[in-house]
């Protein structure tokens, strides 16, 4: 099926069960057309029933569904109107003890560990075909814990999902060490093996594809899992790694944990079974992260953090493309993205037009419920994300920088906040040096490119960085000196299961995806030997 | 000893071949002359290497290979023997020089730079030598399996005559780094500083039988190499119907494995929003760097149409100024073709192009009734179709065309049974980006032109052969995998 016969579907299919839409025909994803829906009327509606059922609450641990050892649950919200969802079983330090066990054993004892990178590379390419069967109810599942638009999820999370997990199953035979000349008569071989038990604790604002950035390697690379999911979304991680059973993967190599960062998540970033933890998420927690595998049993630790990306607009680009873009850089999953690029730097001589156009094109940005079609923005994840935004938004306002659109909360219920702009912001303010994480655009104006590098580049972030310009010259030079881990020239958000991602500074340690990825997961042993009488060195 | 033009004149020390650690006379006894481009002029009489010369230093280079200490010494200590031979060839930077703008006409100034390259080159090859790494490798069965690379032992290098110095070490040194022997055939009509860096090789103590040196002709001691049943690989830079005969050779007589490094009809494609004068300049000097004779010249040039009749105008003017001349004067910028029967191809390509229509906009004449000097000669309205549109003509001929749309310029630059090179023009990061992959060359420049770095591979698409010099790339041209596969048991993780 065709990506835009499946959009026209699932739109289709959308505004049917809103039968209190009355509007026709629904063929407008992202379109112009959309344009007429204020963005207040649009959120008000009575939220619209999710098509399936939720099925999986309790932990899965060596293979099983089972119940927190203290009984304790904790409600998981749908964030359009701050309700229950359902209640779900919260692992604490026992519960990561079960579950490091189970990943233990399954390591130690086999048989995944023992397999053939063949026997294991079929098992993930079975789970990437169950979940692309499933995509719609995993889909639905991150929409109603989430709240991002169903058509984002269903169209392009889920599929780059099952591309993650086919891309990874690819590696796990060709993962090689070498042979290794030596300065004197001995053969060096290196050999890559599995590291052991990862624990990976992955966040709220993309909860399947952190899932499978990280389990997808680890389990490549012959790996156990223990993986603790964020407390805001646990729903969809439950159900795909039931479909990775389904697969034929053997219990204790996946297990997934839902509960809270300061009790499961710091049990395992403690835990002295653990041999690796990969952890995205703030900064700050980052840290503590960092902190906890040092005071135990010295981890390796993974971190992809927090970012406040620059989009650089050079006096050349296509001005037009470009406000898109960098609209789409910041507003994209209602902001909640480490690489949004959050600090839009135009250059002076299109400076004006740019404003004109970025305000109008937020205006026009269709905020409602995100199972609704063309829908672009759906609500912020949660109670204290939102005011957390709110309060910065408050912030730019008396730090004097140009309100120039939105600025407030949409309707009454849930947790929506209109598509913001700022326009003269200065590098001093709050909201041009902090990650916001909602979908408030900073403009910021520069005259030229030695002044926009360093100002790019005054942040402790290092995540990304977005160059619009049509001159070779000038990509070639600004690619080079930004301290990012990411530059896209002429695009953003470009992401394929090859291109690595991370950060500079203080936005993490270590890259995911693509090949780089597998080093997180991978120990290296040298193995050497004499050589006697040899034909060659 | 031979004259130079400011009256100083040089010693040449070393014309007779170099086997298994020795000068020594051809068993024929035989000589041949190379000749000084500048007059026609005698340099020196150097030995003239036969079958019989070929056999006993591909005896020497067996010998070294299969029970010598050079492939069983570590990758470190080879490495450290290149250096030594560097440094000492920085010591002899004008003396190695003098003797390739002696032998090929190749400006002084120019060759005074090239020789300290090659020694780069080389240095860079000895940091390769002790990175050599097979893989460990994944197998679907309880199998430990892992890859040896390892040296593929007699090696024949056949080198032209237009980079003398250039060309010996971008086939020399990765496979002296691989821990191969060689033998290796300099162009008849430049011996002389291959035999010079023989005698550099051994006072830094590169083994005997190691590296051999056998100056000759094609027909005879080249031909030798290519159908020699006891050397492992071949590797040839030249004209693409050699390429065809050295191939041919290696596949009648034992399987040897072959790298070929051919003729080119390179494109320089000059978009409209280039700057003319940088534009024009590059494409100058994209076809009379080194005279013409360079495999990768931009030989034909395509302009956009918004500019072409400035370009047409500025190309001209700086053809006009350009100085031919004696190669060791420091103000010229060309010197002479490399011998008589170059020069003579050349002009009649130049006839050629006159008879079939196009508009000779400068030049087409030799210059001087001394030496094989030609004046830079532009062509304007080439069709595809025309002989000097099609064949590789080897000196300072270009043929200038127009064009409209990108899509156009692609499809022309494209249009030739060769695929070494291209050059590309434009500030626009997206034209850029589409042509590099859309044209069939090996080496595109973009911005710039005969950029070459020890670590860019280079070698080309279609005729223009195969198999990458340069960089990591050459190294495992020299390089077989072994695969060794062992059982295992009870391994606790696979």
């Amino acid at each position: 099926m065709t990506s835009s016969m499946r959009i026209s579907r699932l739109i289709s299919r959308s505004l049917a069960s809103a039968s209190l839409l009355a509007r026709g025909g629904g063929n407008g994803y992202l379109s112009r057309g959309l344009s007429k829906y204020s963005t207040a009327s649009a959120a008000l509606e009575e939220p619209i029933k999710p098509s399936i059922q939720v099925e999986h609450t309790q932990l899965l641990i060596g293979g099983k569904f089972v119940d927190a050892a203290s009984g304790k649950t904790f409600p998981t919200l749908d964030p359009r109107t701050g309700e229950a969802i359902a209640h779900v079983a919260e692992g604490d330090s026992e519960d990561v003890d079960r579950a490091v066990v189970a990943a233990r054993r399954a390591f130690d004892e086999g048989p995944w560990t023992k397999m053939t990178a063949y026997e294991r590379q079929k098992i993930l390419l079975r789970a990437a075909d169950l979940i692309e069967k499933h995509n719609d109810e995993l889909a639905t599942l991150e929409t109603w814990d989430n709240g991002k638009p169903y058509a984002q999820a269903a169209e392009i999370e889920v599929p780059m999902f099952v591309r993650l997990i086919r891309y990874y199953a690819g590696w796990a035979d060709k993962i090689h060490g070498l042979t290794v000349p030596a300065d004197g008569s001995y053969h060096v071989q290196t050999l890559h093996e599995p590291i052991g038990v990862a624990g990976q604790i992955i966040p709220w604002n993309f909860p399947l594809l952190m899932f499978a950035w990280k389990v997808g390697p680890a389990l490549a690379c012959g790996n156990t899992v223990v993986l603790k999911t964020a407390e805001q979304t646990p729903l969809s991680a439950l159900y795909a790694a039931r479909l990775f059973h389904e697969a034929g993967l053997p219990s204790g190599v996946l297990n997934v944990i839902s509960g809270f960062g300061p009790t499961a998540g710091a049990a395992i970033a403690s835990h002295m079974d653990v041999d690796k933890v990969a952890f995205t998420g703030s900064t700050d927690t980052g840290k503590i992260v960092l902190e906890l595998a040092a005071k135990s049993n010295l981890k390796t630790v993974t971190l992809e953090l927090g970012g406040k990306s620059p989009f650089i607009v050079c006096e050349d680009a296509d001005v037009d493309q470009a406000v898109e873009a960098a609209h789409f850089a910041l507003f994209f999953n209602q902001g909640q993205c480490c690489c949004a690029g959050s600090r839009t730097f135009v250059h002076e001589n299109i400076y004006d037009e740019f404003v004109e156009k970025a305000k109008a094109r937020a205006l026009k940005r269709v905020v409602g419920d995100p199972f609704k079609g063309g829908i672009e923005q759906g609500p912020q994840i949660d109670s204290e994300q939102f005011e957390k935004i709110l309060k910065y938004i408050r912030s730019g306002v008396e730090s004097g920088a140009t309100l120039e659109t939105g600025g407030e909360r949409l309707g009454d219920a849930g947790f929506y906040i209109k598509p913001t702009v700022f326009t003269n912001v200065q590098d001093n303010m709050l909201i041009a040096k902090d990650e916001i994480f909602g979908p408030v655009q900073s403009i910021l104006k520069f005259k030229d490119l030695d002044e926009v590098i360093r100002r790019a580049n005054n942040t402790r972030y290092g995540l990304a960085a977005g160059v619009f310009t049509k001159n070779i010259a000038t990509a070639n030079t600004l690619t080079r000196a930004l301290r990012v881990g990411t530059v896209w020239v002429n695009c953003f958000d470009t992401f394929d299961a090859a291109i690595p991602f991370g950060g500079y500074k203080m936005s993490g340690q270590g890259r995911e995806k693509g090949i780089y990825s597998l080093k997180n997961y991978l120990q290296v042993k040298a193995v050497v030997t004499p050589l006697e009488n040899p034909a060659w060195l | 000893m031979a004259s130079l033009s400011n009256g100083h004149s040089i010693d040449i020390k070393f014309t007779k071949l170099f086997i298994n650690g020795q000068f020594v006379d051809s068993v024929s006894g035989k000589t041949f002359e190379t000749i000084d481009p500048r007059t026609g002029d005698v340099i020196a009489s150097v030995a003239e290497a036969t079958k019989e010369d070929v056999d006993s230093a591909v005896q020497a280079a067996r010998h070294a290979f299969d029970s010598g200490p050079w492939p069983r010494m570590s990758g470190a200590e080879r490495g450290r023997i290149l250096m030594k031979w560097a440094d000492l060839i920085d010591q002899h930077t004008e003396e190695i020089a003098a003797l390739d703008t002696m032998d090929a006409g190749k400006l002084f100034q120019y060759c005074k730079m090239e020789v300290p390259s090659v020694a780069n080159m080389l240095r860079y090859y000895a940091g390769a030598a002790d990175k050599i790494h097979g893989e460990v490798l994944k197998t679907a069965g309880k199998f430990h399996a892992y890859t040896l690379l390892e040296p593929i032992g007699v090696v024949g290098h056949i080198i032209p005559w237009n980079f003398p110095s250039t060309l010996f070490f971008n086939k020399v040194s990765p496979s002296l780094a691989a821990g191969c022997t060689m033998v290796v055939k300099p162009a008849e009509q430049t011996p002389l500083s291959a035999l010079f860096y023989a005698h550099l090789a051994k006072l830094a103590g590169i083994p005997d039988g190691v590296l051999n040196v056998v100056p000759g002709f094609g027909k005879i001691a080249g031909s030798a190499v290519c159908s020699h049943m006891d050397i492992d690989k071949i590797s040839f830079t030249g004209s693409t119907q050699t390429g065809r005969e050295v191939m041919q050779a290696a596949a009648k007589s034992n399987l040897k494995q072959v790298s070929l490094e051919l003729g080119g009809k390179s494109p320089i494609i000059i978009f409209d929003d280039a700057d003319v004068d940088t534009a024009s300049q590059l494409a100058l000097i994209g076809i009379l760097f080194n005279k013409g004779e360079v495999c990768v010249a931009g030989s034909r040039v395509f302009v956009q149409e918004g500019i072409y009749d400035e370009f047409e105008k500025k190309l001209v003017e700086k053809a006009k100024a350009w100085v031919v001349g004696d190669p060791f004067e420091p103000n010229v910028q060309q010197g002479p073709q490399v011998d008589k029967r170059q020069f003579e191809k050349i002009l009649s390509y130049i006839e050629h192009g006159k008879r079939e229509g196009a508009t000779l906009l400068t030049g087409g004449k030799a210059i001087g009734n001394k030496g094989y000097y030609i004046e830079p000669t532009i062509f304007a309205n080439v069709k595809e179709d025309m002989l000097i549109a099609k064949d590789e003509i080897f000196g300072p001929v270009m043929a200038l065309s127009k064009f409209k749309t990108m899509e156009e310029a692609i499809e022309r630059a494209n249009n030739t049974t060769y695929g070494l090179a291209a050059g590309i023009v434009t500030k626009n990061i997206d034209i850029a980006n589409t042509v590099s992959r859309s044209v069939r060359a090996g080496m595109i420049w973009v911005n710039c032109y005969f950029i070459f770095e020890h670590d860019i591979p280079f070698g080309g698409y279609k005729a223009s052969g195969f198999g990458k010099d340069y960089g990591m790339e050459a190294l495992h041209k020299y390089l077989q995998v072994k695969s060794v596969v062992t059982p295992i048991y009870n391994s606790p993780w696979h």
